[in-house]
């Protein structure tokens, strides 16, 4: 647990470090995440090497998963999964559960389509593609998920009626109003502007803008850290010696730089570029115009979305008290906590979250079908639970469940690319799953001894 | 009838009490909690004044820690009524204590084991930056200094409670009670998990308190701990009050003879007193 927790000893300041541990005790970062970064790695390596070896050349170095196009949709394919981990997080910490959520998904992407493509154009006669009816419909939708969360929450705090029966219930209940709402019709074609929330070439920010993100989240991470460190100068706190926060600052900044490089690295398909220059009247240069995409705006969303709620986590009460409850419901009760209407809030904010990840599949899809987010439940609590959040309450980390996500897509994509058929997929990702948290039960046991 | 006559009786000796000392800090009257059928305090009427340590004694279920669950807001009575500095207050949860000026360090400590030595000090009552954010180096440096003072070894502010030892523990929930300006604290067996020297520390802390006039219920199994502590000891056996006596009036065979037999002073006999020597 001391691992785990990352404490810096007051013993260890502005020595040079003597070993890894004394390296990353200095560095004081998260060691679960930095574990979970090193099988990341491994996973991609390991998906490179073998797409290789399976592919046409046969040898270790043509391997196609490490691309910019592969790395590009991993990207975007997480970014459903990995918004509604971090409100999972919050569940789990509290020591509930959420099924319902591919269902609330279901539901709230099919009433954002309705008003775009039925309520707005038709009832209301005002016709297709209006500036206003993209944020109307995500307003309506991120409202229903909000009120369905609140429904829930309701009876999971109030009304005492254990969160995973709440949820079961739920689960059937809003996927059924699903098909209910338009006969299990498929809903399209949506709004231009509502289907940018899905990303896709052309709804990408573009090596300029990209760049220039990416520099401001740099600029971000070195404020923070020197902001941080000179309050507790301030207070006479022990802090990272100075060579441990410039490697911090080095790593992060080179971590976000190189992901906006892969990111604009991925040109336009050349139908798409070719269509493009027609459309504006430019003549195609020798072997096509290259168009670089940059970053897909729904991963801009999910970014949004892990910033926000990393800080509702960790800088607010709200996310205190989460944690607080997690870690002993009695004692939180006695330290004055209204824990009931904490964990009703908890719920709104995944219902909340379920509505964002409905508007962008929907919109990644051009349509709304109704089995939009089956299933989404059990990924997004693999997500979590893989990415450290633990079941018996009071442990877990946002970051860490995004990461979780991009670890799930990970091993989807490369064993999609490996052509392994659907029900072997589900095998591994079912044993991974389980290994992975015996694995990390085992290590925390260990530790806490 | 009986009832009535005994209720008179009951507000005629508080209001006498009262005559003599001034309003006292905290009265708790009448207090009545059930559990199921079964009456975990029945009828318990205790007063506490400003600066004085009232012990709270009894053996296992007597209803010492439930009475006093009641005036930490923990689990309100199901009768009876709860006054400070003479009005009546409603206490219906440990907000509504806290507010009044009473905190609690329970015989469980209460600590969310997740959560660092800060975290756990403010919980609930959080500093916060001017944007409403959580103020962490400013919690951290009072908790520093609370703790400082309690238990100078103390270290491990950054580490989450649940890899502290049982003294260090016991300091954060001491230091929780104590950082809020506390009017009436309430010190459910605070030296259980103690080793000889951090009892030493808990004890000159109380008189400490105890000198800056702060109402103290000390609950504990340790009859010399409340003998050495208590200005007067309230005396509790199955639910039931069975009396309140002066420290200096009586001995602690007498006080035993209340715990074991709930018989007052007057009451015993010295076969009585033979029986529990034997």
């Amino acid at each position: 647990m001391t691992e785990a927790t990352g404490t810096v000893p007051e013993s260890t300041r502005e020595q040079a470090p003597r070993s890894l541990r004394g390296l990353l005790q200095a560095l004081n970062l998260d060691t679960r995440l930095l574990g979970m970064v090193g099988a990341l790695a491994v996973i991609w390596i390991g998906f490179q090497i073998l797409s290789g070896l399976t592919g046409p050349k046969h040898d270790i170095f043509s391997g196609t998963f490490l691309t910019p196009v592969n790395l590009y949709n991993l990207a975007q394919q997480s970014v459903s999964v990995g918004i509604m981990a971090t409100g999972m997080v919050l569940i789990i910490v509290s020591r509930n559960i959420d099924l319902s959520i591919g269902s609330i998904l279901g539901l709230t992407g099919y009433t954002m389509a309705m008003v775009q493509v039925i309520w707005i154009p038709k009832s209301l006669g005002l016709g297709f593609d209006q500036p206003y009816t993209w944020i109307i419909a995500l307003a309506i939708g991120i409202a229903l998920g909000a009120a369905i969360g609140a429904f829930q929450g309701f009876l999971i705090a109030y009304g005492k009626v254990p969160a995973f029966i709440v949820t079961l219930g739920g689960l059937l209940v809003w996927r059924g109003l699903v098909f209910e709402e338009q006969q299990g019709q498929t809903i399209s074609p949506l709004d231009k502007t509502f289907q940018l929330l899905g990303g896709s070439p052309t709804a990408s920010l573009g090596d300029v803008a990209s760049w220039i993100l990416g520099v401001l989240a740099c600029a971000g991470i070195v404020y923070t850290l020197i902001a941080t460190r000179r309050k507790r100068r301030k207070y006479g706190f022990p802090v990272r010696p100075t060579w441990a926060l410039a490697v911090l600052v080095a790593l992060g900044c080179l971590a976000i730089l190189g992901f906006v490089w892969i990111m604009n690295s991925y040109a336009w398909p050349p139908g798409l570029a070719t269509q493009y220059a027609h459309d504006h009247g430019i003549t195609q240069p020798p072997g096509g115009l290259q168009i670089a995409t940059g970053i897909a705006y729904p991963v801009i969303i999910l970014i949004g979305v892990t910033l926000v709620m990393t800080y509702i986590t960790t800088r607010r009460r709200f996310g205190r008290y989460v944690f607080a409850i997690g870690g002993n419901p009695d004692a939180a009760e006695l330290g004055g906590i209204n824990v009931r209407r904490t964990i009703m809030l908890t719920f709104v904010l995944i219902g909340v979250l379920a509505a964002i990840s409905g508007a962008v599949q929907s919109a990644r899809l051009q349509a709304a079908v109704t089995s939009l987010g089956t299933q989404a439940e059990l990924d997004v609590i693999a997500a979590a639970v893989i990415g450290g959040t633990s079941f018996s309450g009071g442990i877990g980390t946002i970051p860490g469940a995004v990461l979780g996500a991009v670890v799930m897509q990970s091993l989807r994509s490369g064993m999609l690319l490996l052509r392994v058929d659907s029900p072997i997929q589900d095998i591994v990702v079912g044993v991974v799953l389980v290994s992975a948290i015996a694995f990390d039960t085992y290590v925390r046991g260990r530790s806490a001894r | 009838m009986s009832e009535g006559a005994m209720s008179a009786d009951r507000v005629t000796r508080v209001d006498s009490a009262a005559a003599q000392a001034g309003a006292p800090l905290v009265e708790m009257r009448d207090i009545r909690i059930a559990f199921g059928g079964v009456h975990a305090v029945e009828d318990v009427t205790v007063d506490l004044y400003a600066g004085e340590v009232v012990g709270l004694v009894g053996g296992n279920g007597a209803g010492k820690s439930t009475l006093m669950r009641a005036l930490s807001g923990a689990h309100p009575p199901d009768s009876g009524e709860i006054l400070v500095d003479g009005q009546v207050v409603p206490i219906t949860n440990p907000r509504d204590a806290k507010a009044l000026g009473i905190e609690t360090i329970y015989q469980t400590l209460a600590l969310a084991d997740n959560i660092d030595a800060a975290g756990n000090m403010f919980l609930g009552r959080e500093l916060r930056t001017r944007i409403g954010a959580l103020d962490d180096d400013a919690m951290e440096s009072a908790t520093r200094k609370v703790i400082g003072r309690l238990n100078p070894r103390f270290k491990a502010f950054k580490r989450s409670v649940m890899s502290l030892s049982g003294g260090q523990r016991q300091s954060v929930a001491i230091a929780r009670a104590v950082h809020f300006n506390a009017r009436i604290l309430i010190m459910d067996e605070p030296t259980a998990a103690l080793g000889p020297a951090e009892t030493v520390q808990v004890r000159n802390l109380i008189k400490q308190l105890k000198s800056e006039g702060i109402g103290i219920f000390l609950i504990s199994h340790d009859i010399h701990d409340v003998f050495d502590l208590s200005d007067r000891i309230s005396v509790m056996l199955h639910g039931k009050l069975v009396g309140t006596v002066r420290k200096a009036d009586v001995t602690t065979d007498e006080v035993l003879a209340m715990i074991i037999m709930g018989k007052l002073p007057s009451e015993v006999s010295e076969k009585d007193l033979a029986e529990l020597h034997r």
